[in-house]
């Protein structure tokens, strides 16, 4: 019994090396089409990245070329109001649109996780923008934002706001319009993402907190959300990350304008290097995106304790 | 307090209300039956609401004629389709578009099932580090790596090639599909695949024959998640390919987004263009999706 139990909980590894059936070099002959890509494509820029961040570097004014030490960054953060401007924007388009996501999210995918009639059909359509691209995206929603031919004449026909109003080009709208445009395609990510997580609560929870007499409140707050905790955490933090370095959606619908109003920090590096050619600045502020989005994921993930205790 | 007693009174009771048709007896939902149904259909229908306008608006826009201010696409016209295609060479860029997503798809999902395949079966000296890697490369803006890439694929003389835009979708797309198809295989029993080898396959064709067939959800989420993701991704196309006859759908959408005065129909049209082999997919997909991330997800 005692021996049985042993063997029970350390099994013998099954993942090993097994005699002719597997050469020692075979998971490094497997894995080395993906790490030479990687290193190729991620890993050399990223230190090609750094490298330049040290350096004046801008094609078009060859003569000032040359190792610029730590100017880049002490110009970014002491003379270049438009990098905490960017930077500022950047924080408040990923909490506004990662908080919103996951709430519309969340609540989504409790709805289309019951069961009632027409929910293959709902589940569809209401996933349905999760695949529509960044541009596709901006097409649409500057259709629906034409002060001429947007939904805004249909809703002065009704008495409802004034004609030629564009929400897109007024510096106190725009930021609202494009929020919406985003969340609109945003908000079926986390919810397939939740509502793939809930097929594996145990329904006997539930049930037994019915005959406890829960509430279907309690219920959620005792049961769902706790067993949804890491999944949130995880696909929260995913989100943020991808919707920090995005920059279709806005590239594309206001361009970062109106006079600067919608410009991210990566819209401003990718102006600043595509633009201006001013490469190595550039660098230095991608540098500085980098170790703002490490440091705040990990500050995350110790505050949100991922993988922590319910499990 | 009323649903309570119901819900305790219906074990006992051996047919189910009349109203409640038994869709899914097997998997009891009972207590999450219980919401009432304007709970469920109101926020739904509300929803709805703001997910199709817009898809409605793009539809309508494509098919009225230039000018009519009518919400019904009355008189059905495809003059902006015809234009858009021809005209605007957005027949070319389908073309390349599909070109790119399909080479992207099969790159990715293969080199993606030989990494996914060492990372699950195998513990390697490497193996801890190169995981660490993987979900680093989570936090690489592809956006801000776009002059480093220019360069590189300048020095390899593959600007205004399909292939650089090929290559840089795979790479980006990698790290995840890799992670999701070891959790996947992990889910094989490896006895499995050891009882193959005794019956005399080697390695790979065990592999083939009986894992393979078993990871079809994986497949289809990685293969379907590359081709959207690289047909919908604009900045290394915009970037990379600056001759036309090269660019894709979303260069060409973009192009009619910044011209100085837009033309919506044509905008429109093109717009349904570029979204119509990406609905394909997804009602394809949409009944492994669910299946696919909850399987293949990471376990806290």
């Amino acid at each position: 019994m005692a021996q049985a139990a042993a063997v029970a909980k350390k099994p013998a590894p099954p993942r090993r090396r097994r005699g002719s059936a597997t050469p020692r070099r075979l998971p490094y002959l497997l894995i080395a089409p993906a790490a030479l890509l990687m290193v190729g494509f991620i890993a050399y820029p990223v230190i090609s990245v750094f490298y330049y961040s040290l350096q004046n570097y801008n094609p078009t004014k060859p003569w000032r070329n040359g190792f610029a030490g730590f100017d880049n960054f002490v110009h970014a953060f002491t003379e270049d109001p438009l990098f905490w401007d960017t930077l500022v924007f950047s924080a408040k388009w990923v909490v506004v649109e990662v908080g919103l996501q996951l709430l519309f999210g969340l609540a989504l995918a409790l709805i289309v996780n019951q069961t009632f009639v027409g929910r293959a059909l709902g589940r569809a359509l209401v996933f349905s923008p999760w695949a529509v691209s960044g541009v596709l995206t901006s097409a649409i929603w500057v259709l629906l934002y034409n002060s001429q031919t947007g939904i805004t004449r249909y809703l002065a026909d009704m008495g409802i706001g004034a004609y030629g109003t564009s929400w897109l080009s007024d510096t106190s709208t725009v930021f609202s319009a494009a929020v919406v445009a985003d969340l609109w395609r945003g908000v079926p990510f986390f919810a397939i993402l939740i509502l793939a997580d809930l097929q594996s609560v145990s329904k006997d929870l539930y049930e037994a907190a019915e005959v406890d007499g829960a509430s279907r409140i309690q219920q959620f707050f005792h049961i769902t959300l706790p067993h949804l905790k890491d999944a949130i955490i995880l696909s929260t933090l995913l989100r943020a990350v991808w919707e920090f370095n995005n920059v279709d959606l806005l590239y594309t619908l206001t361009g970062g304008g109106p006079a600067g109003e919608t410009t991210t920090l990566p819209l401003y590096i990718a102006n600043t290097s595509v633009d201006a050619h001013n490469f190595g600045y550039a660098s230095a502020l991608t540098t500085v995106a980098f170790v703002i989005l490490l440091f705040c994921s990990i500050v995350y993930l110790r505050l949100s304790k991922f993988g922590g205790d319910n499990k | 307090m009323t649903t309570n007693a119901v819900e305790k009174t219906r074990p006992v009771a051996p047919a189910p209300a009349a109203e409640e048709p038994p869709q899914r007896p097997k998997k009891a939902q009972r207590a999450w039956d219980e919401v009432p149904r304007w709970q469920i259909y109101l926020p739904l229908g509300i929803y709805l609401v703001f997910t199709l306008i817009p898809f409605y608006w793009i539809l309508l826009f494509s098919l009225r004629p230039a000018g009519s201010t009518s919400l019904v696409p009355w008189p059905i016209t495809f003059d902006h389709f015809e234009k858009v295609w021809t005209e605007r060479s957005f027949g070319t860029y389908f073309e390349n578009s599909v070109y790119v997503g399909i080479a992207t798809l099969v790159m990715t999902t293969l080199v993606a099932l030989a990494g996914g395949y060492a990372l699950a079966r195998f513990d390697f000296k490497i193996k801890r580090g190169f995981m660490l890697a993987l979900l680093c490369s989570q936090f690489v803006p592809g956006a801000l790596l776009l002059v480093p890439l220019f360069q590189i694929f300048a020095e390899l003389q593959m600007i205004n090639s399909l292939g650089s835009v090929i290559i840089a979708e795979t790479v980006f797309q990698l790290p995840l599909s890799m992670i999701l198809l070891s959790n996947f295989i992990k889910n094989v029993p490896y006895s499995l695949e050891e009882a193959a080898w005794v019956d005399g396959c080697n390695r790979f064709k065990a592999f083939v024959v009986v894992v393979l067939p078993l990871l079809r959800p994986g497949l289809i989420a990685v293969g379907s998640f590359a081709f959207v993701h690289s047909w919908n991704h604009f900045l290394f196309a915009l970037m990379f390919l600056s001759n036309q006859e090269k660019q894709t759908i979303p260069v060409g959408l973009n192009t009619l987004l910044s011209a100085d005065s837009v033309d919506l129909g044509a905008l429109a049209a093109g717009g349904i263009i570029a979204a119509v082999p990406v609905v394909i997919v997804f009602a394809f997909i949409q009944k492994w999706l669910i299946t696919g991330f909850s399987a293949g997800a990471v376990k806290g």
